[in-house]
């Protein structure tokens, strides 16, 4: 087999095993559908353009890019950027609605009849 | 009579907190104030929850450690739901003295927020060398908002409940003191500052490490920045006259 379709067959492969991974995930529940999401596009977008190698040349033609894997690796990076930002915006938000349980949970131990374990 | 809380935040202060505990009820007694104690347990791992609970004294226990910010917050989230007049910060350490507090709660009187400062007046400990640095740059970032605060660091403080209806909504995190300062300045609060005496902390580590200074010395700068563009739309800018 030639070597170009050795790799192109292993991305296939790759690309389908994280499909199947991401769909065990959820349903295990351990996995939100709305982060699934964008997983979910990020894995089939690189499978289209695994399976069909002659698009990508076009696509990063259009923009302009002589070298199509430097179109893949630049949309890759920024998709992830962009994913790490959104993360990071979440778990700013955890920390704020941790803090306000925390608090509560303070306020009501104190309450007579109130919750009184020091569970740690 | 107004009835007056005094909370104190404190992280693994065993070594302090019975004797700051006892220092705010002595002061209470002799200058007949209605202050009730409330200590926040800010997640401590060493004795300082028990030794809490075995004094006259209100125990908010956190169950997670939240910082300083977070911590105080909680007090004044107690003092305002249980009807509180007054709200009194004095820090866990023994950092303030409780023979000031008559002094702050006198200096309330017309204005929401009172400040004990060190640097008003020049006696009594001053702080560490490094850490003056930091205030000394954070009174400049404050002038540039027209705010006459000399030691924003402070965490000496006395509120009135018009205050306290501010900050159990807004409130920073860590090292919150500098930028609550423009928080109050921004929800058009009365502030001032009084000269106090402080003391060497008596016991315990402080929160802020030297190498984690530099770090919050930019963060907080970069806080105070966002705070005011966040609360200029919200209340319009005046500086005080």
């Amino acid at each position: 087999m030639e070597n170009a379709y050795r790799i192109q067959l292993l991305s296939i492969v790759a690309g389908v095993l994280l499909l199947v991974y991401l769909i065990r995930l959820i349903i295990q529940g351990r996995l939100r559908i709305e982060y699934a999401f964008v997983w979910f596009s990020f894995t089939l977008m690189s499978l289209v353009f695994f399976i069909w190698r002659e698009e990508l040349n076009v696509v990063a033609g259009w923009v302009g890019i002589l070298y199509p894997p430097t179109f893949v690796f630049i949309i890759a990076i920024f998709a992830m950027l962009i994913h790490l930002l959104h993360l990071s915006v979440v778990i700013s938000k955890l920390c704020a609605q941790n803090r306000i349980l925390a608090q509560e949970i303070a306020l009501i131990k104190n309450k007579p009849g109130g919750y009184s374990g020091r569970e740690r | 009579m107004s009835k007056i809380a005094a909370i104190v935040p404190a992280y693994n202060e065993e070594a302090a907190i019975a004797n700051v505990v006892l220092g705010i009820r002595q002061v209470a007694r002799d200058h007949q104030l209605p202050i009730d104690v409330i200590v926040v347990n800010d997640g401590s791992s060493d004795k300082t929850a028990e030794i809490v609970s075995s004094l006259d004294c209100v125990m908010l226990d956190l169950p997670i450690r939240l910082g300083i910010g977070g911590a105080v917050q909680t007090g004044y989230k107690y003092a305002y739901h249980n009807g509180y007049d007054i709200a009194l910060q004095v820090d866990g350490d023994g950092q303030h003295l409780p023979t000031e507090v008559p002094k702050l709660l006198d200096a309330l009187i017309g204005y929401d927020v009172v400040i004990g400062s060190r640097f008003l007046g020049t006696t009594g400990y001053q702080s560490t060398p490094l850490r003056r640095v930091g205030i000394r740059f954070f009174q400049l970032i404050h002038k540039v908002m027209r705010l006459d605060i000399t030691d924003s660091t402070s965490g000496f403080r006395a509120l009135t409940r018009r205050a306290l209806a501010v900050v159990i909504r807004d409130y920073p995190d860590d090292y919150p003191e500098p930028e609550s300062v423009v928080i109050y300045l921004l929800n058009h609060l009365k502030m001032r500052e009084i000269s106090v005496v402080m003391r060497e902390r008596q016991g315990g580590v402080s929160s802020i490490g030297p190498v984690a200074s530099l770090f919050y010395l930019f963060k907080v700068t970069l806080a105070i920045l966002c705070t005011f563009f966040r609360l200029r739309d919200k209340c319009p800018w005046k500086p005080i006259p």
